[in-house]
């Protein structure tokens, strides 16, 4: 690299990541309005340097032998791996019940295409479990974090769904949120979020030329007809926006690709 | 190929162009067999009548004593058949604001100004303003009088609670009132009073305006004609005969469809009962911003379309003669809208057109509503709501 265009690209560099740090500031500042940002992996380190996985609990975590930072496993390799961090977690809950959705529906255990193992379009690569049983029975057990909850865990949940819902129902009704130039809001057009037929995302809209997500559609109503700039995806109002909308369909069965 | 396959576009030019030529000297009995024609190739093709069957229509109220004699002599109450063309539910912000409902209620004047013949005069429904401000009333009222019919205002709530009606009057006169037309009493109503919620919670003018503007909104009260009103009815309409055909314009329904959007109206029952003495009645209603049609006893009810946007089918209550119509596109500012005209028949019934934009227009005969669904039953849509 040429001398000046080397500064040329430091300078670059630094506009960018001063301009990323007062986007994250501001980001950071809208999340807490509407959502709270989420919290990182806690993970121990490694003996040995090896890359260390957590499972999706949060909790359970496995050293992979041999397997240095910016190395890749071979997709057998991943199945072992996946295998024994399952059995650790299953080690632990003897008794919770782990769905196994491929093992019953063995079509649709088909591995993509071009993956490393190829598919064997029979469901032999998925994780072996004790097989289901009744979640009911769980409700109210002791002694995990995950999957282990009370009444009182119920009442939370859902006065903290219900308030971001309600976040979104405020800006679906009002053209200042919303950000719109000419005062119009969805609810307008929308009352109680009908005809935004949410379930029937993802779908071609030709217009958009792509398979688009809800958030594609609540955008392109954004920019019209209610004349607003545009939403980034994880926007906390976007994300409120999506909340609200989704919440009001309740019941209604899934149907993507409907038109 | 371009010699024996013609475009719709052509098939269509060639068949209004038959139907003019023809009706320039045709007696009457002629006429009625061009007009059957027409109507017979249009459902062959499973259109709804297009323009060529409303302008056969429309030639018997215009084209002279010759053809309109003829027709009058059928009418029970001796009205003579017209038409009258329909606006309404531009919700306008100032121009600058807002261009999409600017240009969508001046597509509408130009339809109605492209009628030929001309209607005897156009209703505008109601809800001219979106949030009653007076910049935005006469924004409307300076692109309604590029019409070259005469104009009859109805009021809406979107023009009324602001200021409780006053720059609205000021602009168009008494909200109530009415007139006999070729034979039909027509009466124009006010019928979006609601009781009142603001000044319990202490609202500003501006704060009533925008919860009466939201549909899904709990706080306001429901729409209503009001004692008052339905006693000034009462009288206006003890001296008609009850054998005169009566038209009613109200911007609210007259019947109750869905509460909680307010496509209501609280004493519908009290003002219907005021109407059911009379033969053939026609209530004509805005608000709902989709076609809805709708037979209680002796009254027909026909909805208007907006101008500015297509509301959704409610998820329950919706009258069972109602046929919908297409969900828009979204990605079409004027899907879903439109404009139309009513056809007074000779014996006072009417048939009405909704003239929607981008699609075939769908014309609800009153006899559809009258044999309850029985005859003339209007096409299904592609894409009903879901
Ligand atoms: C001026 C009227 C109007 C406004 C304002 C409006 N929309 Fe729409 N929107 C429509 C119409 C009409 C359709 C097509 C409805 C249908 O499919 O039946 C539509 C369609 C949609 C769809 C797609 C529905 C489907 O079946 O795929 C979504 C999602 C949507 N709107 C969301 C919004 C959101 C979010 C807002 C506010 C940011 C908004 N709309 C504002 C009129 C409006
Ligand atoms: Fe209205």
């Amino acid at each position: 690299m040429k001398p000046r265009t080397k500064m040329a690209v430091a300078v670059l560099a630094g506009s960018l990541a001063a301009a990323s740090a007062v986007y994250l500031a501001a980001g950071i500042r809208a999340v807490r309005t509407y959502a709270q940002a989420l919290p990182a992996h806690q993970l121990p380190k490694s003996q040995g340097g090896n890359v260390v996985v957590q499972l999706c609990d949060g909790q359970t975590t496995a050293e992979i032998p041999g397997l240095k930072p910016g190395q890749r496993m071979t997709r057998a390799q991943a199945l072992e791996f996946s295998r024994k961090l399952m059995a650790e977690w299953q080690r632990k809950h003897p008794d919770r019940g782990w769905v196994m959705a491929q093992a019953k529906n063995p079509g649709a255990a088909q591995a993509p295409a071009g993956s490393a193992a190829g598919g064997s379009g029979k469901g032999r690569e998925t994780i072996a479990g004790p097989g289901t049983s009744s979640a009911a029975k769980f409700k109210s057990q002791q002694g995990d974090t995950y999957a282990s909850f009370h009444e009182r865990d119920f009442v939370i949940w859902k006065a903290q769904t219900d308030t971001f819902v309600e976040q979104g129902n405020k800006i679906f009704h009002s053209a200042q949120l919303l950000g719109s130039t000419i005062g119009v809001s969805c609810d307008m057009c929308h009352p109680n979020a009908a005809n935004t037929h949410p379930e029937t995302y993802p779908k071609y809209q030709e217009q958009l030329q792509r398979v688009a997500l809800l958030r594609d559609m609540i955008n392109w109503c954004i920019e019209n007809p209610v004349r607003g700039a545009t939403l980034a995806p994880d926007d906390p109002k976007m994300r409120a926006l999506e909340a609200y909308i989704l919440a009001q369909r309740k019941g209604v069965p899934l149907a993507y690709g409907k038109h | 190929m371009a010699a024996r396959h013609k475009s719709i576009e052509t098939k269509y030019y060639e068949d209004r162009d038959c139907v003019l030529r023809a009706l320039r000297n045709c007696d009457r009995r002629t006429f009625l067999k061009i007009s059957a024609a027409t109507m017979g190739a249009v459902l062959a093709r499973g259109l709804t009548p297009p323009h060529t069957f409303q302008l056969v229509e429309i030639a018997g109220a215009a084209t002279g004593p010759a053809i309109g004699k003829g027709f009058a002599s059928e009418g029970a109450a001796g009205s003579r058949p017209f038409t009258f063309a329909y606006i309404s539910d531009a919700h306008l912000y100032e121009r600058t604001l807002n261009q999409r409902f600017v240009r969508a209620i001046v597509k509408a004047v130009d339809d109605v100004n492209a009628l030929d013949p001309q209607p005897d005069f156009v209703l505008y429904g109601g809800d001219l303003a979106q949030l009653g401000e007076p910049s935005q009333l006469e924004t409307g009222r300076r692109i309604l009088s590029g019409l070259k019919a005469r104009v009859k205002m109805m009021v809406g709530e979107h023009d009324w609670f602001l200021d409780l009606g006053e720059k609205w009057q000021q602009l168009f006169g008494p909200p109530t009132y009415s007139f006999d037309w070729k034979g039909v009493h027509v009466v124009v109503l006010q019928s979006v009073y609601e009781k009142d919620f603001w000044t319990a919670r202490k609202m500003t003018p501006l704060e009533r305006m925008q919860t009466v503007a939201g549909l899904d909104n709990a706080l306001q009260s429901r729409f209503e004609v009001g004692e008052k009103q339905r006693e000034w009815l009462k009288n206006n309409l003890a001296k008609v005969s009850h054998a005169t055909p009566i038209l009613v314009f109200s911007h609210s329904p007259l019947y109750k469809y869905y509460r909680p959007w307010n496509f209501w109206t609280e004493d519908a029952e009290q003002v219907q009962a005021i109407l059911r003495p009379f033969n053939k009645v026609t209530v004509i209603h805005g608000h709902t911003h989709q076609m809805l049609f709708n037979q209680i006893g002796n009254i027909s009810f026909y909805g208007m379309l907006s101008t500015a946007w297509p509301w959704p089918y409610a998820p329950e209550g919706l009258p069972k003669l109602t046929v919908q119509m297409n969900r828009a596109d979204p990605f079409d500012q004027f899907d879903g809208c439109g404009d139309g005209q009513a056809t007074v028949l000779a014996g006072g019934t009417v048939d009405k057109v909704y003239n929607l934009w981008d699609r075939n227009p769908v014309t609800v005969k009153a006899s559809y509503l009258r044999s309850f669904g029985k005859a003339d039953r209007p096409p299904a849509p592609q894409f009903a709501s879901y």
